[in-house]
């Protein structure tokens, strides 16, 4: 691994006595994308101004390649620090135009230069070079995002901070713009930092997931590290849908009221976690072999989907499994609950 | 004390707590001298109590002449405040919410008495009918010119009622009139009790008005008092009175609006109201209208060009005039200048700290602002004769008392300008690069300059058309425009006075347009 761009140690602040941060350790890669994932108010958007240098942090240090840039109550100012920043409603300047938006953070260049550097820009975020005249009332949220970032990027930033970037945009829209951002980024090469709280937004988007909660991690790592293998029960109910039960390890399979799931952990008891799509319901015609079948409570119709409602044999909760829509069960039915790859144990 | 900006702004509310910053050293320290000066008016009746002895305050307090001036002034404020509510609640209603023909011609003409200055008025009745004098005339002519502090605030919040509830009350069974006293009545107070408070305030400190015909309130006395005796504690007790008055007032109206609010809640735009049909009520209600326009507009116009005529060519001295215009567009420049300049650290430390300082500071100017023009320049008198002979009379102590009188109206616009730049977007120019001077100036400064001129055009037509203040303090040989007409008028000669007075409407008249602008405005929020 080569040496972190921005290097983040035991950061921690308060206001007003209220602990906000709690002693954070996170390592940016050069030319990665980062989400820190979390609830609202659990710390994330002061860690993102903390590096932006919003704000002074009580204790610990900020790093931006190579040059110390915070540590306890000392800060470089933000216009001191190679950093970009994108904030929620792009935060465009209404009394300039798109263009002069743009060259804001541009320094001593003649003005053709300027010029074309700012269509230049526009052409990376994929806008016509004919909205340099426009007024930022006169663009879409979508487009003001984008020229938000054009602005951040013209004066090439060692790192790139995002703030809930697409949180202030319609659903279709949101998923459109975050693919646009996410590729520009790549392609520029920037180190970036994305807040938000949307779950399906980090995983998408990233390269490394760190997951908050009341101002520490409770896990960072690859999107797929978290969600298939998160360290605590918090960290995977706020990733995705989960369903858990007890369950008892014996050599690397885990016996639970579904049946036998294989399980990477020590033998005991524990709490099994599966994730919906893991699960298959299939109808059992031979009434026979009890143990693993359940009855179908409901079932809901999504389009795509169906939500079953299944009630396990034994005094459990009723599991609710999530399947491709052709041809469900019917209520009432038999069915044994099949699981596909490994679960993940909790004791 | 003409022209305050009776439009409620929308209170400023800081985006974030994380957004709230400390204020650097410059800014707290331009604050906390304001501050400190905002206490000098107050202290100086404080301190006159305290050095006259309780006994002798006693004796110079509780006088007939005292009980006098007192139910002259508690009677005016009772029936003028009150003319002012049914005249200003009536008007909005029947501008905003009925059928009435040629809604759009009347609201700027309801507005338009504000760029009469209340001593003007008073000046035009008494050539009407010259004998007018005491309560009744001082009622008839306040009412006049003060109406439109209740009119604006209130027609500007039936434009933004949202019709929807009134039809709800429709639909539960209410009548027009009773949609009115349960529904939007209630709905209207806020804007009624702070238009009624900036009418007794101004009620208070008038003093060319009454004292054009010979009705004595606190504030006349007071300065004729200091004509007499110059720096006495018969003047200083009845200013601490005055004080007192002024004090009860605001506590009442804060007590009243309590903590409620109101908001509109639901989402989307609210549509037009419909306008409720007047029917057989259109003639009277036009006839009440004409009349009004006639007592309020139609006599200052008519003495005006009335007095003009019988002077003819004679009373226009242009070089005198000239001079005039020119001392009164110098002193209150400068003095705008000087208070918005102010009203920046100020309106920073209100929108963007949280806390303590920022309601102190709040607090502190509301109170001293609503003083009587008299008192603050009294104390100002008191203090620069004891402490700083030098300043008695001179261009900075006079600019000083325009501050403190006027900061207000520059705080309310640079306030809502400032409170409409999002810290983000201070934010993004910092991290692009810009140091926090270069953002003030790039983004900040640029963004509220528009708020600024017009708080600063509020705070000229205010001291140009003061009158109290500016007598007792403006340097030797100063000639301001309402100066030479009190001197003109004072001396009876009316037709000479008339040019001045003139003169001063056209100057107001813009600022008065930018008022009606301001007030549609926030309706459409």
């Amino acid at each position: 691994m080569t040496e972190a761009i921005v290097d983040v140690r035991g950061l921690a602040k308060s206001f007003n006595d209220h602990v906000v941060l709690d002693h954070i350790d996170l390592q940016m890669q050069p030319g990665t994308i980062t989400a820190v994932v979390g609830a609202s108010g659990c710390g994330k958007t002061t860690l993102l101004r903390l590096i932006a240098g919003f704000e002074t942090p009580g204790d610990g240090t900020v790093t931006i390649d190579g040059t110390q840039v915070a540590s306890a109550g000392r800060s470089v100012p933000p216009h001191k620090r190679s950093v970009g920043y994108v904030a929620q409603d792009g935060a465009l300047f209404p009394h300039l135009t798109v263009g002069q938006n743009i060259a804001y953070g541009i320094r001593g260049e003649g003005r053709d230069k300027v010029r074309s550097r700012v269509a230049e820009l526009l052409e990376t975020v994929s806008l016509n070079p004919s909205f340099a005249d426009r007024r930022p009332h006169q663009l879409s949220g979508g487009q003001q995002q984008r020229v938000a970032l054009a602005r951040a990027l013209a004066r090439q930033p060692v790192v790139m901070l995002l703030d809930e970037p697409f949180s202030a945009l319609d659903t279709g829209l949101r998923a459109s713009t975050r693919k646009v951002v996410a590729e520009l980024l790549a392609q520029a090469g920037v180190t970036s930092l994305l807040v938000t709280h949307d779950q399906e937004e980090a995983l998408s988007i990233a390269d490394q997931v760190a997951v908050m909660r009341d101002g520490r991690f409770t896990q960072v790592g690859s999107p797929q590290s978290v969600y298939r293998e998160p360290g605590d029960r918090f960290t995977a109910e706020f990733l995705g849908d989960s369903i858990t039960m007890p369950c008892v390890v014996t050599s690397g399979f885990a016996d639970c009221a579904i049946g036998r799931v294989s399980v990477r952990a020590d033998d005991g008891p524990g709490t099994l976690l599966l994730r919906p799509e893991q699960l298959v319901a299939q109808v059992v015609t031979d009434s026979g072999e009890l143990n693993g079948v359940g009855k179908v409570l409901a079932v809901e119709f999504l389009g795509h989907d169906v939500l079953l409602t299944i009630d396990p044999a034994g005094d459990l909760d009723p599991i609710i499994v999530r399947q491709n829509s052709l041809a469900p069960p019917p209520v009432d039915a038999k069915v044994r609950i099949e699981v596909v790859g490994n679960g993940v144990v909790f004791t | 004390m003409t022209a305050a900006p009776p439009v409620p702004v929308p209170a400023a509310e800081s985006s974030r707590s994380e957004a709230t910053a400390r204020p650097g050293p410059l800014v707290s320290a331009t604050v906390a001298i304001l501050v400190a000066a905002t206490c000098i008016p107050l202290g100086y009746v404080v301190w006159g109590t305290v050095s006259v002895g309780w006994t002798r305050a006693y004796e110079l307090v509780v006088r007939p002449r005292v009980g006098e001036l007192l139910i002259n002034t508690v009677a005016l404020v009772f029936i003028t405040v009150p003319l002012c509510v049914l005249i200003g609640v009536g008007l909005a209603w029947l501008t905003e919410r009925t059928d009435l023909p040629g809604r759009g011609f009347w609201r700027p003409l309801f507005v338009a008495p504000l760029a009469v200055p209340a001593f003007v008025n008073s000046y035009a009745w008494v050539g009407v009918v010259p004998s007018i004098h005491g309560l009744w005339a001082g009622v008839l002519i306040t009412t006049l010119s003060y109406f439109p502090f209740m009119y604006l605030p209130v027609a500007a919040t039936l434009r933004r009622l949202d019709p929807a509830v009134e039809e709800s009350a429709r639909a539960l069974g209410s009548d027009s009139v009773g949609v009115f006293f349960r529904v939007v009545f209630p709905q209207l107070r806020l804007a009624i009790l702070g238009g009624g408070l900036l009418v007794g305030l101004h009620l208070l400190s008038e003093f060319g008005a009454f004292a054009m015909i010979r009705f004595d309130t606190f504030t006349v006395a007071i300065f004729q008092q200091f004509q007499v005796t110059f720096d006495g504690a018969a003047g200083s007790m009845l200013a601490g009175v005055l004080v007192v008055l002024c004090l009860v007032l605001l506590t009442a109206e804060a007590a009243a609006r309590g903590k409620i609010r109101f908001a509109r809640i639901g989402s989307g735009a609210p549509r037009a109201a419909t306008p409720n049909r007047l029917g057989y009520s259109t003639i009277p209600a036009l006839i009440a209208l004409t009349t009004l326009a006639a007592l309020s507009l139609g006599v200052p116009i008519w003495t005006l060009l009335r007095w003009l005529l019988i002077g003819g060519a004679e009373v226009w001295d242009f070089a005198e005039l000239g001079n005039s215009l020119a001392q009164t567009i110098g002193l209150a420049g400068v003095a705008a200048i000087v208070t918005v300049v102010l009203a920046f650290p100020v309106a920073w430390v209100a929108v963007r700290s949280s806390g303590l300082l920022a309601r102190v500071v709040e607090g502190a100017n509301y109170v001293t602002s609503s003083l009587p023009g008299i008192v603050t320049a009294l104390a100002l008198v008191t203090v620069a004769i004891h402490y700083a002979r030098p300043l008695y009379q001179s261009v900075p102590l006079i600019v000083f008392a325009y501050v403190l009188l006027f900061m207000p109206r520059a705080l309310v616009n640079v306030r809502a300008g400032l409170a409409q730049v999002p810290p983000s977007l201070e934010e993004a120019s910092r991290s692009l690069g810009a140091s926090p001077s270069a953002t003030f100036f790039r983004v900040t400064l640029r963004l509220t300059a528009p708020a600024a001129a017009a708080g600063g055009s509020l705070v000229f037509v205010a001291v140009a058309t003061e009158l109290t203040a500016t007598l007792l303090l403006a340097p030797t040989g100063t000639r301001t425009l309402s100066m030479m007409f009190w001197s003109w008028s004072s001396e009876l000669d009316y037709a000479a006075a008339a040019p001045y007075a003139m003169v001063l409407v056209l100057l107001a008249i813009p600022v008065t347009v930018l008022l009606f602008r301001q007030s549609m405005k926030v309706a459409a929020l």
